[in-house]
């Protein structure tokens, strides 16, 4: 292996935060490649979101995994935003979604690609993913491992350590920037020869193994942005209102409109910078959450908004609830109500 | 040597991150750069940034208000 600085070949692995992208990056650097991290910013990334909005997330410890990785490794780890161009990915996956919306397989193909595009802007040599044959039922087959270096352009420029032995040499191994004989031949959906492997290297603190990052894989939340697609009759998002997806009980009593109620103080707090574009509902006869209410809807509309809303705080069994009521743009008007009682608000009603 | 200020409030991470990072590289070694936010993620995630990439993490406060790291950069980054 070359360790001459001048001729040491250069990596650029796919950093998650998981443990497997981080044993990939590991057993590479530990041949003395020069390896550098990328991570991907979607808009759909479980991670911290929850963490900074929910009070009972707060008091969990926070880190970003991916940076903490690369802590560990002691690389450096570039975050990249492509909020705009995954959009395609989500709205268009070539190769279908999964059990949910989550269009994996474009996915890796648009990540890998987004690494050798990277790549060959930097003067690096290589790509390395913790990818490994048959882990995930979409994107980590025997048969679309060869569709992802296809689609993405990296073909052999893409290598993957955790299961190189079960491939063909790719141009990493032939060129002699890594030993071969020194990757591993990982298969199947266990974690065990993962977990082993990080034992061996003396890695003890890893994220979960296994573990979602990626709302899209989340059966609620893409209920959630699916209804948000038949509301508006198109297939479009911007990142507010994927961000919104995350956030509060979502309650559609009507086609055109529904309600976003936040769940706690954290999230009424988060929602409170969301209410100038939306009308909404705060409650002022008892403590209650803030309601953003998406669409446009008139002042009967507005009751019943409310009267739904009242459920959700302090007066839920009160004769009355009232609420400073924002429609569009205008300005607060009082609105008393009757609370709706549970029984007439419908299952079907939640997103 | 120049100081500036980065605006990352109501920016939940990595935003603040990416921000930081794309500030940085137009700066110079020696530049001081502030960046406000108010997710408090970014009082962890910044400065595991900087130290990542070499950068001087010269103060952090959290407050009512949000947080604050103030970094200076003390490496070039070619990449």
């Amino acid at each position: 292996m070359t360790t001459n600085a001048q001729n040491q070949a250069k990596a650029v692995a796919l950093i998650s935060g998981g443990l497997d992208s981080m044993l990939a990056a590991r057993v590479v650097k530990d041949q003395g490649v020069h390896v550098e991290g990328l991570n991907f910013f979607t808009g759909f990334c479980v991670e911290g979101h929850t963490h900074a909005i929910r009070n009972h997330d707060r008091k969990r410890p926070k880190r970003n995994n991916a940076l903490w990785v690369a802590e560990q490794l002691g690389i450096k780890l570039h975050i990249i935003d492509v909020i705009e161009e995954y959009k395609d990915v989500v709205i268009n996956p070539r190769h279908g979604y999964g059990a949910n919306l989550n269009p994996c397989l474009d996915c890796k193909s648009f990540m890998v690609g987004k690494a050798r595009q990277w790549m060959q802007a930097h003067g690096f040599d290589f790509i390395v993913t913790g990818e490994v044959v048959g882990q995930r039922p979409m994107s980590q087959r025997r048969e679309t491992f060869p569709v992802v270096q296809r689609e993405s352009g990296a073909g052999d420029l893409l290598l993957r350590p955790l299961c190189a032995k079960l491939q063909s040499p790719t141009a990493a191994e032939r060129n002699g920037w890594v030993d071969r004989q020194s990757l591993y031949d990982f298969s199947g959906r266990s974690r065990k020869p993962q977990m082993a492997l990080a034992a061996a290297l003396g890695i003890e603190d890893y994220a979960q193994p296994a573990g979602g990052c990626c709302f899209l894989t989340d059966a609620t939340y893409s209920r959630k942005l699916n209804d948000l697609w038949q509301s508006r009759g198109k297939k479009t998002y911007e990142l507010d209102d994927i961000m919104l997806l995350k956030v509060g009980r979502h309650i559609r009593p009507r086609p055109h409109f529904k309600l976003i109620i936040a769940r706690d103080a954290g999230e009424t707090n988060y929602l409170q910078g969301y209410r100038h574009r939306f009308s909404h509902l705060t409650m002022t006869s008892h403590n209650g959450p803030l309601t953003l209410i998406e669409g446009d809807i008139n002042e009967s509309e507005m009751a019943l908004a409310a009267r739904i809303a009242a459920r959700f705080g302090q007066g839920r069994d009160a004769n009355r609830v009232t609420f400073d009521a924002v429609l569009g743009r205008g300005d607060p008007v009082p609105l008393c109500i009757q609370p709706l009682p549970s029984s007439e608000i419908p299952a079907q009603w939640y997103v | 040597m120049s100081r500036y200020i980065l605006d990352a409030r109501n920016l939940l991470c990595p935003m603040p991150v990416i921000r930081t990072q794309d500030r940085v590289k137009a700066l110079n070694t020696g530049d001081i750069l502030e960046v406000q936010c108010t997710d408090p993620g970014a009082l962890n995630d910044i400065p595991a940034w900087c130290r990542v990439h070499g950068h001087e993490v010269m103060a952090t406060n959290e407050d009512a208000e949000g947080v604050v790291v103030i970094l200076r950069v003390t490496t070039s980054t070619p990449t």
